[in-house]
């Protein structure tokens, strides 16, 4: 037959357990152990909350530009808590929550968003690299630590994190590709929070989903409710299993909203509407999920209350303590370190020639 | 006349450009609805529509690779990359086609794209938005690269641009962007790609920079007449490549002094080939070594000591008397 079909795989799941009014669809309800149930709400309580204090420190000009997470701390959350400690963790730059469960600090934030180099500092107990900011690039670095994993004949898997725009960059098509040749244990994770910058989802790609892109390379696709904590752990630990097990990568679309800004430096009033942030602040992944453990009687308001008042101190402290180091932090010398392994000749005499010429200057300065 | 930003300026060159040429085509992320990031393209899509104004999905790449097609079918694609930190994805294209169809297809096809995008430090901003990479460009045959200083020359340059019939990399300096205003006439007036001015005159060294660091080099020429009477020459060279090095050797013969500056890193840096055309044309007339003034070797740094990596007066003025003393 000169023209026939081929039966390529079509099919891409879609997976939500808690709807936006937090009802629990029973028969998908993933088995968490109370106390992750508990440290997860309290996470996704702090991502917010952190979240805001962050932009309120930036309106008062105590910390520079910086991308808040508001909306989308179910996605980066619930996936990432899927990983075990000693996997791979690669984000992008809109996944604070998850990178605080993983352990960063709130201080490390303050300071890096204040310019501190510092703050980006990733101690040697967690395997996280630290944010990537060129859109996308960082998929393929997760496609590398995840076949190394698997030459280094263990059983770790390293879980890449991106947005809708990032799936337009040719990085994400062959990150997706080489995992699907290579097999790699990897498991990206698009935060489809429908906004990159001013261009919408629907243009950025005609595709119906993201996850259906997955079906091209081979590999797994699904689709997710973002906003549900359930659904996206319950996608990821599948995934993780998946990969852990030799069966390969997986993509997990997690369909999410940005409720503020892009980064501070962005006006969304010039492209999106006051009516559509309100559509999805009817789906914000919080009060659903604290609708759930309530009913499981894991919560109650009063709890619920000091939990936030818990993680209120806890920023306040964090905010003080960093504000404190950061006096010390400003030696402009430290802009030589990092560069090498071991700074080069070259460097050393543009080292001792900075520390001259601030040397004179402050002489100048005491001389008049 | 009116007082302009050089995001203005910019914007009006872009808008007077399109009216008058219905090949130019502006393309990139956020360039329509929302206006660019720094709102050069601002109102381009309401009055030029979406035919002419591209939101493109988010892909530098492509970005750079389409305008290479519509440029080569006869169109005059602008495009923006929103940070120059994110252009070197559109490097591929345009060192392996930009640069070369014109060689490769042996002056069949040429490229006239002109790739515009904010580059260099001083806006506290994140990672990978303050470099200063001028040189990559530089160093590519086949491209044109060009870094305005102000208003005028940014709003005059950009017009010669979009008529070069070679692809333009034209760097704009988000420091720049709202620094200060300047008159700009109404009428498009251009300027010649691959030519530098005297900004200011004198006789006793020669201050050869260029985009945004223009105005710390005018201020330590100003210091140095006022405080040790030392009539600085200052040359804007306002093309990087090609290099223009007939004035800065014409001054350098009648100073023997000179000191170049830029925000780029120091090694293998525009400064290099600044001074070693100075060392081919000028090297008996030199009166003491030649300093320059720039970026460290390092990456650069975040915003919490960007200050100590960008060359400021008090740096240039050191590297002035350096080159003043003997």
């Amino acid at each position: 037959m000169p023209r026939k079909e081929i039966n390529v795989a079509d099919k891409v799941e879609y997976l939500s357990i808690l709807d936006e009014n937090g009802e629990l669809d029973t028969d998908l309800e993933p088995d968490i152990s109370e106390e992750i149930l508990l440290k997860l709400h309290r996470s996704m309580v702090l991502g917010r909350k952190f979240d805001e204090r962050l932009l309120n420190l930036q309106r008062q000009g105590r910390i520079g530009t910086f991308p808040p997470i508001s909306g989308q701390e179910a996605a980066h959350l619930g996936t990432a808590a899927a990983l075990e400690p000693s996997d791979w963790f690669v984000p992008a730059f809109r996944e604070a929550a998850a990178e605080i469960w993983r352990g960063r600090s709130l201080e490390s934030f303050i300071m890096y968003y204040n310019g501190f180099a510092e703050g980006a500092f990733i101690p040697p107990d967690r395997n996280d690299l630290p944010v990537s900011v060129p859109v996308g690039s960082q998929i393929l670095h997760a496609v590398g630590l995840a076949w190394a994993a698997k030459y280094r004949q263990t059983d770790r898997v390293a879980m890449a994190f991106f947005g809708d725009g990032a799936t337009s960059q040719g990085d994400f098509h062959e990150g997706l590709n080489f995992a699907g040749v290579f097999q790699t244990p990897a498991i990206f994770v698009c935060q489809n929070n429908q906004w990159a910058i001013s261009i919408p989802r629907t243009k950025q790609t005609r595709s119906e989903t993201i996850a259906q892109k997955a079906l091209a390379y081979g590999i797994p696709g699904i689709q997710v409710d973002g906003n549900d904590i359930l659904a996206a752990y319950t996608a990821a630990k599948e995934a993780v299993d998946r990969a852990r097990s030799a069966g390969g990568p997986t993509l997990i679309e997690c369909v999410t909203y940005r409720l503020t800004v892009h980064t501070t430096a962005d006006d969304p009033k010039r492209y999106r509407t006051d009516e559509e942030v309100a559509q999805w602040k009817k789906r914000d992944p919080i009060p659903r999920f604290q609708k759930y453990l309530l009913d499981k009687g894991l919560l109650s308001d009063e709890k619920i209350d000091a939990i936030e008042s818990a993680v209120v101190d806890e920023i306040q402290a964090a905010v003080d303590n960093a504000e404190k180091q950061m006096k010390t932090m400003g030696d402009p010398m430290h802009i030589f370190e990092h560069a090498y392994a071991e700074m080069p000749a070259f460097l050393k005499e543009q080292k001792e020639d900075f520390a001259r010429g601030l040397e004179e200057m402050s002489e100048e300065g005491r001389n008049g | 006349m009116a007082k302009m930003t050089m995001i203005q300026a910019l914007n009006l060159a872009l808008r007077q450009e399109m009216e008058k040429d219905d090949g130019v085509i502006i393309l990139g992320e956020d360039v329509g609805v929302d206006g660019g990031v720094f709102r050069a393209t601002d109102g381009l899509i309401a009055q030029f529509g979406e035919q002419r104004v591209l939101d493109t999905p988010l892909a530098e790449s492509a970005i750079a690779g389409m305008s290479i097609g519509m440029a080569v079918y006869g169109l005059k694609p602008v495009c923006e990359i929103q940070f120059s930190g994110f252009s070197y994805q559109t490097f591929h294209q345009i060192e392996n086609h930009a640069a070369r169809l014109r060689w490769r297809s042996q002056g069949r096809y040429h490229v006239p794209l002109v790739l515009r995008t904010p580059y260099g430090g001083g806006v506290r901003a994140l990672e990978h938005h303050s470099e200063s990479r001028e040189i990559y460009w530089a160093h590519t045959p086949g491209l044109k690269m060009v870094i305005p200083s102000g208003p005028r020359n940014a709003r005059a340059l950009l017009v010669s641009a979009m008529r070069d019939p070679d692809p333009v990399i034209f760097y704009e300096s988000k420091a720049l962007y709202r620094a200060f205003r300047e008159e700009v006439p109404d009428e498009a007036e251009t300027m010649p790609i691959g030519k530098s001015k005297i900004v200011r005159q004198g006789r006793d060294l020669t201050m050869i920079s260029y985009g945004a660091m223009m105005r710390p080099t005018l201020e330590a020429a100003a210091v140095l007449k006022e405080k040790e009477g030392v009539e600085a020459e200052v040359i804007d060279l306002l093309t990087v490549s090609p290099l223009d090095d007939e004035l800065f050797v014409q001054s350098v013969l009648k100073t023997g002094r000179a000191v170049v500056v830029h925000e780029a890193p120091r090694s293998f840096g525009p400064g290099a080939e600044i001074i070693t055309r100075l060392m081919e044309k000028a090297f008996y007339y030199l009166e003491a070594p030649i300093e320059r003034v720039t970026g460290y070797d390092v990456i650069t740094p975040l915003f919490a000591r960007e200050n100590a990596y960008i060359p400021n007066t008090q740096r240039i003025l050191r590297g002035a008397r350096k080159a003043l003393k003997k």
